[in-house]
């Protein structure tokens, strides 16, 4: 397969496969590179065929992602799930690694729909096992009907959250308690946009996920630490209300979660601009209302470029296509903005009320900024103390305590730590995070083997830099 | 200047990188007051890029003295690492086993052979041991080498450390000797003054007594302020590095070696493509493929970082030290080999900058060297 | 700990964990096939020795690296269970041979 796509759309969530589909229909040579096996993203994980058949299990809002992969089927598009894509070269070759084998594929344009993670949330103990996001329970509960079992506690703050907890209890899955980490001065900052939010469609499915939850599931509000403990696995979560004692709870399974943030890695990489969203607290990547980005032909669609949920997404992938086929020379900018009309009123909706849920879940201070004895690189094992002795060295961003500290050198590469290392630094010296940066990211974004490595085409000149200078 | 005219400090070093720390904290060593201006987070540092070799075999052809000085650094390394070691507490695994440089044809054999005796055939040329080795030979030592390794050459000297943990000790060690860091300082200019010297800086001025110029590329621009030239340019060159893997290779082999943490590096390449670090898949391509035929089983491992740092290459490749007879009180230090040179640095250059003269035997560094026309 | 919901469907698939014999269902990632058979622990760090488990399951964590059919480092989030397919815990660093 040598052939250049018009259009490469990099994840099959939402954002992707809408993009994908609406490209594709309009005639533009398309392909869909994916890293599951099966279409869905995160969000929609496993839709073709979750072992979870029981409708009212995961909810309507799951079962919308039917609705974007049968037109996507009929498209026309291209498909390559279990496609890994460790780079994007300045000339738009996507590097992809697929059942054992790399190689390049030549685009014209790409979009990345690269989604969203779970916000890192490092709290001592959080490497223990039996301590993993519910992000992560979500998507075992969506892929394998998996439920976790014995004591279990969730803690954090954010809408998924209380999402899995719902799923939880209509699985007929048990959850001890919910420490809920909400600081209560979030309420005050979030009322002004109450308004907006009551125009929503969020509230009334919200309000009554929230009842629901509270009505079945011991729910302990406005926690202020967190601690898990445990002798090799978890096996109690301490916490504390407010400035009361520390109390504590015995658990087998302890699920985090306090929001997501932009899975900013190939964007990064690939050289794209990125700024510091203050209200999300993370870096986004800088893109225009088409989510065009600073990088010529790359273009990017969904939580990827900021987050704004999953309707949100699907509409921000139909407008990046719609703006692609204008780069393409397929459409002219005026059927362009007339095409993207009625895609932008829906995301307009879609987007209603975000601050206000932004602004409530915002993660506290604390827990972005964790204590000195708490691990923020999980691969290379290194502490927020051990952070801020860089910082007292003179490292001013988190480049230099890479380099110190091998603080996001691992596998990894930064998505679990980044976030946090960028906040501690930021408030070691008392500036914003937007002046102390981030990492900066090279190909691979994901391993690749040596071999494979090795078996990419090679140019006589690249040749040449290696053996015969 | 303070009201006394008495500058901040007694030397500002320009550039915290190897060279600049290694010779900032040899100054604090000896008592002066040291102030290390450098950039932020984000700026070129090839000594965040480097391969951590301490090597001596195979250089100097051209210039014997380089190959003394090289050998000098080598020899001090046990000593300049147990002095950090002992002073922060940071131990930067240097090791010296011996070095393999791998061939992989007779006619490499051949070259490398001719090149290794005409290097040590040179006239004032330091004297140390060097083996060119069959493939029985370095099969005993590594077992598992490729079938298309033909021989390697060796020499005890050769060692490696971890390149990342020296820079970290040397910015623990100035701390304790009491110097300055002073990140997000980028020098804007440098006017020598009262027998001293100025620095305007991005963030504020300051005063120095001496200066030293180790801001590798950016000596380019430093250096005419100060009645020097370090007529430097970048080379690209790529590293790969590999997962953590249990230890299998003890010695550094050339352009492949095994850090102390498991990650397996492997360099490297050669471009002119100015101050551009991007990554060309076809060149770590060409570079993972070399490595593979040197030690198959290297395939199966992740590949978890590439990346391209740039070389400070002067025109012959050779370091350049000078002090400005303009300005006695500049110094340039500037040089490729940062890891080899760093005890040197500290430990026989930094003597002489606090002591205010470079001895006789650093001219055939300085970059006048460069003013000899070419001949047509 | 983890539990199979009682309706869930799927055909099952024979493999083994550190050569034990186990059973998955066919959608299984080898990360959820070893929730599903009640490990806890998949693998002890590079750096200390500390044990670890699955945490993210969607790839960008790494903590769920395993050694299948004999390869070492492999994300058990990413791969699914394949009949006959060798799961083996891993302890710290990969061997290069494996």
């Amino acid at each position: 397969m040598t052939t250049r796509y018009d259009l490469a759309v990099i994840g099959a969530g939402p954002a992707g496969l809408a993009a994908a589909t609406l490209a594709a229909k309009r005639g533009v040579s398309t392909v869909l590179l994916d890293e599951q096996p099966a279409p869905g993203g995160q969000i929609y994980r496993a839709i073709t065929q979750t072992p979870v058949r029981n409708p009212s299990v995961l909810g309507s809002d799951y079962w919308h992602g039917a609705d974007l992969v049968g037109p996507f089927r009929d498209s026309g598009a291209d498909y390559l799930p279990g496609s890994t894509v460790w780079s994007v070269s300045r000339g738009l070759e996507i590097g992809l690694s697929r059942e054992g084998a790399a190689r390049l594929l030549p685009a014209k344009h790409i979009i990345l729909a690269t989604g969203a993670l779970e916000r890192p949330f490092a709290i001592p103990g959080w490497t223990l096992p039996g301590v993993m996001g519910a992000g992560a329970a979500q998507i075992l509960l969506k892929t394998s009907g998996l439920v976790a079992s014995g004591n279990v506690v969730l803690a954090g703050t954010g809408p998924l959250l209380w999402l899995l907890a719902w799923q939880y209890l209509r699985a007929g899955a048990r959850i001890d308690t919910i420490l809920d980490t909400t600081p209560r001065e979030n309420w005050r900052q979030a009322m002004p946009h109450m308004t907006e939010f009551l125009r929503s469609g969020y509230i009334g499915k919200g309000l009554k996920l929230l009842l629901e939850v509270r009505r079945k599931v011991k729910v302990i509000g406005n926690v202020s630490a967190l601690r898990a403990e445990g002798d090799g696995r978890v096996q109690s979560v301490v916490h504390r209300q407010g400035d009361g004692a520390e109390a504590r709870l015995p658990a087998d399974t302890l699920l985090l979660h306090h929001g997501v943030v932009p899975n900013i890695n190939l964007a990064n990489a690939i050289g794209c601009a990125q700024n510091w969203d203050e209200g999300q607290r993370c870096w986004v990547p800088t893109v225009d209302d088409w989510g065009a980005t600073t990088v010529e032909g790359v273009s990017i669609a969904g939580d990827g470029a900021g987050i704004a949920g999953a309707l949100a997404a699907e509409h921000r992938g139909r407008l990046a296509a719609l703006d692609a086929l204008h780069r393409l020379g397929r459409i002219d900018r005026a059927e362009r903005d007339r095409d993207a009309a009625p895609h932008r009123e829906a995301l307009d909706r879609a987007q209603r009320g975000r601050v206000f849920l932004d602004t409530l879940y915002k993660p506290a201070r604390d827990f972005r900024v964790p204590q000195d004895d708490t691990i923020v690189c999980r691969c290379e094992e290194v502490t927020a103390g051990q952070v801020r002795e860089a910082v007292k060295l003179g490292c001013s961003g988190p480049n230099q305590t890479k380099s110190f500290l091998r603080c996001g050198m691992g596998p990894c590469q930064g998505r679990l730590c980044g976030p946090t290392v960028t906040e501690v630094i930021a408030d070691a010296r008392g500036v914003s995070p937007a002046e102390v940066g981030y990492y900066r990211l090279r190909p691979p974004v994901k391993p690749i083997t040596l071999a494979e490595l090795a078996s990419l085409p090679k140019s006589e000149d690249e040749i040449n830099a290696v053996l015969h200078h | 200047m303070s009201a006394h005219n008495r500058p901040d400090y007694d030397i500002a070093v320009v550039g915290g990188g190897l060279v600049g720390s290694a010779t900032a904290w040899g100054l604090a060593r000896l008592g002066q007051k040291v102030a290390i201006l450098d950039e932020g987070d984000i700026a070129v540092r090839p000594s965040r890029g480097n391969f951590a070799l301490v090597w001596v075999q195979g250089k100097g052809l051209g210039m014997p003295e380089y190959a003394g000085w090289t050998k000098g650094s080598s020899d001090r390394w046990t000593g300049f690492a147990g002095m950090l070691r002992d002073q922060t507490g940071i131990d930067v695994h240097y090791e010296r086993p011996g070095g393999f440089m791998p061939l992989l044809s007779e006619a490499e054999v051949e070259a490398r052979a001719a090149q290794l005796s005409r290097l040590h055939n040179q006239p004032s040329m330091v004297r140390y041991d060097y083996e060119m080795l069959d493939r029985a030979a370095v099969a005993k030592e590594m077992p598992y080498i490729g079938k298309d390794v033909v021989g390697a050459s060796y020499c005890a000297l050769d060692g490696h450390c971890n390149s990342l943990r020296l820079l970290r000790a040397l910015h623990a060690g100035l701390g304790l000797h009491g110097a300055a860091y002073l990140p997000n300082h980028r020098v804007e200019r440098i006017e020598p003054r009262d027998g001293g010297f100025r620095l305007i800086t991005s963030a504020g001025e300051l005063g120095a007594g001496k200066v030293v110029l180790a801001a590798g590329h950016d000596s380019a621009r430093l250096a005419p302020m100060v009645g020097l030239s370090a007529p430097v340019r970048p080379e690209r060159g790529h590293i790969i590095v590999t997962e953590k893997t249990a230890p299998f290779l003890k010695f550094p082999v050339g352009y492949i070696r095994q850090t102390d943490e498991g990650g397996v590096m492997i360099g490297d390449s050669f471009e002119d493509v100015g101050f551009d670090t991007t990554v060309r898949n076809g060149v770590t391509s060409t570079i993972a493929e070399r490595a593979i035929r040197i030690f198959p089983l290297l395939g199966k491992l992740n590949v978890v970082r590439t990346w391209a740092a740039l070389r400070v290459m002067s025109p012959d490749g050779f370091p350049i030290y000078e002090q400005s007879t303009s300005a006695p009180g500049a110094f340039v230090a500037t040089c490729h080999s940062g890891v080899t040179l760093a005890a040197n640095h500290a430990l026989a250059l930094a003597p002489h900058i606090a002591a205010g003269r470079l001895p006789e035997e650093f001219t055939v560094f300085s970059a006048r060297r460069f003013d000899v026309p070419k001949a047509a | 700990m983890f539990q199979r919901l009682p309706n869930a469907s799927g055909e099952r698939v024979s493999f083994t964990i550190d050569g034990r014999p186990a059973e998955a269902l066919s959608g299984d990632s080898v990360a959820a096939a070893l929730f599903a058979n009640g490990v806890q622990t998949c693998r002890s760090t590079p750096v200390s020795g500390a044990p670890r488990a699955p945490y993210c399951m969607m790839g960008v964590c790494f903590d769920c690296l395993v050694i299948i059919d004999d390869v070492g480092n492999q994300q058990g989030c990413q791969v699914r269970v394949r009949p006959g397919m060798r799961v083996e815990t891993q302890n710290g660093k990969r061997e290069i041979a494996r």
